[in-house]
Parts: C-alpha cells; sequence; structure tokens
C-alpha cells in the first residue's frame, strides 16, 4: 500500500502510544525530506526514545500509520525495516562486547547483503564485505583498534562503532539516539565529524542534550514535550521560541 | 580447507585478522591423531573411548546453542534419546545396516527439533530452561510408558548391527566402536567447525553478544536461532544413535534428565564456545567417572560436585578457556 507522503522519505501519521496510564506519543505527525538533518530535542521523558522505538518497530504503536518512502511499514518487524533502510543506534552502548568492531561491522554488512545465512562457506572468503566493513572502520578511526574485543575499547569508540554498525546497513533514514550521550566535551570531537561526515544521501534525525551539535548540524529541530510535538523550525526560530525556553532551554541542565 | 589467496596488498589486509582465526593449528592435528592412540597404549578401553567420543559428538551439539548462540537448554538428551531409539528401533526390527541408521537418528532428531523450534523462539531464559527440560520429560515418560516398543526401564533389547560397511563386526572389545565414532565425531567437527567459522556461524555469536541489536542490523535473528536449535538437535541425534548402535542397547536414560544436566557439565568443564571445550570436558567427565567409580562407586558424585564447583570458581571459561588466559599471558610476557 502507497500512500503519498509529500515528497518526505521518513513520515509518521497520527501515532498513538500509551505504557498505561503514561501517554508516551501523542498524535506525532513527523516528516522528514530527503537528506534532512533534524534535530529531536526534549526534556527527559518528553519520548523522544520512544518516537524512534516506535518508528524502528522496537515498539508497536496503539495507532498510526509510520511511511518510509512513501511505503505503510507500520506492520514490518525491526530487521524488515532496516532492510528497507530504515537504521538507527542506541543511546546506551547496544554492541556486541566480545566481537572485534571488524567482526561486528562485517557481521552488519553480510546482513545488508544477505549473506549471513550462509554456513558453508568461511568468513575470511567474503573479500567484499569485509574489505567494506574495514573502510567504514577507517571513516570513523576505528581500524587500527578493529581487532580487539569491543569491551575493551575506549567509550568514545564504542560510540563511534554504533555509528559504523548503522552505516554498515546502508541506511536511507539515520535515527541516531543521542550519538554523544556520555562523551567527555574534549572527546566529543571525532564524534561530531562522523556525524558531519554522514553522507548527504543519508536522511537524518538524532536526538541530542547536547546544544552545541544541535545548533551545529540541524537544519530543523523538533521540540517534544509529554509524548506530544511542541514545536518545530529552524534553530534560529527554536532558539527564540518563548514556549520551548520554558519547557527545556530554560532549564537547561542536560548537557 | 580451502585457501583463498591473498591479492598482494602492500598494506595492511583486514583479511588476515579474521583469516588467522579460523585457521587449522598444528595442535589440532596433534590432538586427532592423539584421539587414535587408544588402539595403540590402551586397547582394552576402546570401549569406554567409543563413549568418550559419543558424549563428546553430543556436548558439541549442545555448545552450538549454548556456547555459541547464549541459549539454554536443560533438555537436550530428548535428541539424544529421540535419535537413540530411532537407530535401536530400526535395527531390532530388521534394519541393522549402520550408516543408514545413524542418518535415520539424525533425520529423526532434525524433525524434532524442528517441531521444537516453534516454541523455542518464542521464549528465553528462565522459561527456555524450564521449556527444554518438560520436552526432556515427557518424551522421557512416553518412552517408559511405550512398554511394548521401547522396553520401558528394562531398555530396549534385541537390537542387532550389521558389520559396519559389510566388513568391520561391531566387537566386544570396542574395535569397530570406537573407530566408527570416532570417524563420526571427526566428521561431524570438521562440518560444524566450518558452520562456526561462517557468516552464519558469525550471525550467532552476534546473537549471544547481544539479541537486542541483532535486529537493528537487519538481522532475523528468530530465523536464526530455529537454525542452529534444529542443527543442534540433529547432531545430538547423530550422538545418541551412534550409542545405540555400538552397545547395540538403548537404555531408559538416554532420555533422562541426568543425561540432559550431564552434557552440560562436561561442556563447562571443557569451556563453553570454543568447540573443543566440549571434546574436552567429555574426556574428563567420562575418564574421571570410569576412575572415581572404580575406587568407590558412591562417592563419584562427590568428587564431581567439587570439580565442578572448583573450575567454575577459579576457570569460569572452562579449563580450555583457562589455558587460553594463560597462553595468552605467557604470550604477553614474552
Amino acid at each position: 500500500m502507497t500512500v503519498q507522503g509529500n515528497n518526505s522519505i521518513l513520515a509518521t501519521r497520527d501515532l498513538n502510544k500509551n505504557f498505561g496510564s503514561l501517554i508516551v506519543a501523542r498524535s506525532i505527525e513527523l516528516s522528514l525530506p530527503l537528506g534532512a538533518r533534524y534535530a529531536l530535542i526534549g526534556p527527559n521523558g518528553a519520548g523522544k526514545t520512544t518516537l524512534i522505538n516506535l518508528i524502528t518497530g522496537m515498539v508497536r504503536p496503539d495507532g498510526g500509520q509510520i511511511l518510509l518512502d512513501g511505503e505503510d511499514i507500520t506492520g514490518l518487524d525491526p530487521a524488515m525495516r532496516v532492510k528497507r533502510g530504515l537504521v538507527r543506534t542506541f543511546q546506551i552502548n547496544t554492541l556486541f562486547p566480545n566481537l572485534s568492531p571488524l567482526e561486528a561491522v562485517t557481521l552488519a554488512v553480510c546482513e545488508r547483503r544477505g549473506e549471513a545465512g550462509t554456513w558453508w562457506r568461511g568468513l575470511p572468503s567474503y573479500n567484499a564485505a569485509i574489505e567494506e566493513a574495514y573502510r567504514i572502520l577507517q571513516t570513523l578511526m576505528l581500524a587500527e583498534d578493529c581487532e580487539r574485543p569491543t569491551r575493551q575499547l575506549a567509550y568514545g569508540q564504542q560510540r563511534l562503532l554504533e555509528i559504523a554498525l548503522a552505516l554498515a546497513a546502508q541506511p536511507k533514514v539515520l535515527l541516531l539516539d543521542e550519538p554523544a550521550a556520555g562523551v567527555p566535551k574534549d572527546e566529543s570531537g571525532e564524534l561530531f565529524k562522523a556525524v558531519a561526515g554522514i553522507s548527504s544521501d543519508i536522511t537524518v534525525l538524532f536526538i541530542e542534550h547536547d546544544m552545541e551539535l544541535v545548533f551545529r548540524f540541524a537544519t530543523r529541530i523538533i521540540v517534544m514535550v509529554s509524548g506530544a510535538i511542541l514545536t518545530q523550525g529552524t534553530p534560529e526560530e527554536i532558539a527564540s521560541d518563548q514556549r520551548v525556553r520554558d519547557v527545556y532551554l530554560g532549564q537547561a541542565h542536560h548537557g | 580447507m580451502s585457501v583463498t589467496t591473498a591479492p598482494a596488498l602492500s598494506t595492511f589486509d583486514p583479511r588476515e585478522l579474521l583469516r588467522a582465526q579460523v585457521k587449522w593449528r598444528w595442535l589440532e592435528t596433534v590432538f586427532w591423531l592423539a584421539a587414535l592412540l587408544p588402539y595403540l597404549v590402551a586397547p582394552t578401553y576402546l570401549v569406554l573411548a567409543s563413549q568418550i567420543a559419543i558424549a563428546a559428538l553430543f556436548a558439541l551439539s549442545l555448545d552450538l546453542i549454548v556456547g555459541y548462540s547464549g541459549l539454554v537448554s536443560l533438555g537436550h538428551a530428548a535428541f539424544f534419546g529421540f535419535g537413540a531409539y530411532t537407530a535401536g528401533l530400526l535395527a531390532k526390527f530388521g534394519w541393522g545396516e549402520p550408516l543408514t541408521g545413524l542418518l535415520a537418528a539424525g533425520c529423526a532428531a532434525l524433525v524434532l527439533g524442528y517441531l521444537t523450534s516453534f516454541i523455542i523462539v518464542r521464549i528465553s531464559h528462565f522459561a527456555l530452561i524450564m521449556v527444554t527440560l518438560g520436552l526432556c520429560l515427557l518424551l522421557y515418560e512416553i518412552a517408559n510408558k511405550a512398554h511394548w516398543l521401547t522396553g520401558g526401564d528394562d531398555g530396549l533389547q534385541g537390537v542387532r548391527m550389521w558389520p559396519l560397511l559389510g566388513e568391520f563386526r561391531f566387537d566386544l572389545y570396542g574395535r569397530t566402536a570406537y573407530g566408527y565414532s570416532l570417524i563420526v565425531l571427526f566428521v561431524s567437527f570438521l562440518i560444524l567447525r566450518r558452520l562456526i567459522n561462517s557468516p552464519f556461524g558469525l550471525s550467532l555469536r552476534g546473537i549471544r553478544e547481544n539479541a537486542r541489536r541483532m535486529p537493528a542490523i537487519g538481522s532475523p535473528s528468530s530465523n536464526r536461532i530455529r537454525t542452529i536449535y534444529v542443527i543442534s538437535a540433529t547432531f545430538a541425534g547423530l550422538a545418541g544413535g551412534l550409542l545405540a548402535q555400538t552397545t547395540e542397547f538403548v537404555a531408559l536414560d538416554a532420555l533422562s534428565f541426568q543425561r540432559s544436566a550431564e552434557v552440560l557439565v562436561m561442556l563447562v568443564l571443557g569451556g563453553a564456545g570454543r568447540l573443543y571445550g566440549g571434546i574436552v570436558g567429555a574426556l574428563i567427565f567420562m575418564v574421571a567417572r570410569d576412575q572415581l567409580a572404580d575406587m568407590n562407586p558412591q562417592y563419584w558424585y562427590f568428587w564431581l560436585g567439587l570439580l565442578l564447583i572448583v573450575v567454575i570458581i577459579f576457570l569460569p571459561n572452562g579449563i580450555l578457556g583457562g589455558c587460553a588466559d594463560l597462553l595468552a599471558r605467557w604470550r604477553r610476557r614474552a
């Protein structure tokens, strides 16, 4: 079923979700044009991560639709959405502690290429997949440590690996859940560079508390409060919006 | 093993890193050659050696789901016993040809594994332990009640095997039994080694390491879990079939909870998730039981319990895991 999504690569229509009596998504209407760089901000508990969970299928909505490139994907499971190009990262590192970055990213590449179900061929013979994985690690400055177990990597490197795993899926739309979460200010440079370096073909929606990152990369900002979209606009509009200051920027203790 | 030759890259080749992991090591050759030693040095222990090889295959099959995929099962004997009864009944009712009988045992366990895999993928952790255990108990009682067919707790008697390949009779000393069991173990090992070192094997380790991330990289992990569960069941069935054929008898305890627990103990002792762990664990377990039970039959579980506690506390990754850690430390110092 195709629904006209007025040129948006990702859209939600009247998306609703309750956890018991708590409303975490209140008729969310979202529309991301191709190649967009949108930031999703809001105070803790506003439902930002839940929205990403809803869009990626990790949480089922109570009502509403999710459209990827005009197609209704509301009924697809998370892995199928990834196959269609809707990929996310996690706020809390969700990695493979005892796999090396090279193994982990090779696995993600093999999954995308539909080769990860093959059991009769040795992994080292998958030249293209391994080389692609290694290139991704190179761009994210992880190549030097690509054979160490992930659990031994520095925290900032693990944040980069989160992005590497997502890029390996060759996303059309990439949802970054606080890419810089927990990274000390003086180490966030590489991470900012990684986010800035994401190909402009990829549409990005990112949650972030770090206002420097938000105002540096976002062309548009969506503000969420208690499960609903309060407002959205350009960074300048948002910065001067009194309501936003009241609920969010005014208390700015999140960075 | 096929070796793909690397193109001449002057720079660093990431494939080398992965290739180093899957390379056949000389120690492995030594290990498998040593497996032939019982013929030379301990010809009176060939029956035991055969049972060790069978236990090793069983532990190897369990390692696929416990060690590599991070699932738990306390009812793996269901497949072992199902394979054993399949091979035993076939031979009892007129088809004593070993290889096809063994194949039938594997296929029977495969079918049982396939049918139960639908439940397995829906649950995890504690529920999985209970369901696998429940399945095993269920089969145990069915086999117990079906006295007319299985002999109940008297065991399945009257199993008559034809000579292996029409040549080698199953003798009392276990000469044929051990050779047969060892070859089946070795061939199974080669297949599973290849499987573990494949992209599929890597995706299993991904499930073990972080099942939550797998869908986020586009992996249909439920399918993978079902596949490996069925494969694991098949090899457990082969192990059971081997036992039935080489002993020409099936005891009801092939399906018992104890057998499920013992194979888990072997795997934990040897070290899960490293292929050889189950084999080494089976070797230690069976030899210890043989020796300790000779000294004092009632006391064997005391020593087993002690061994298990010591290994778990001091070598949480099993005996092989402990050896690997020692080796790594020694290399770093050198």
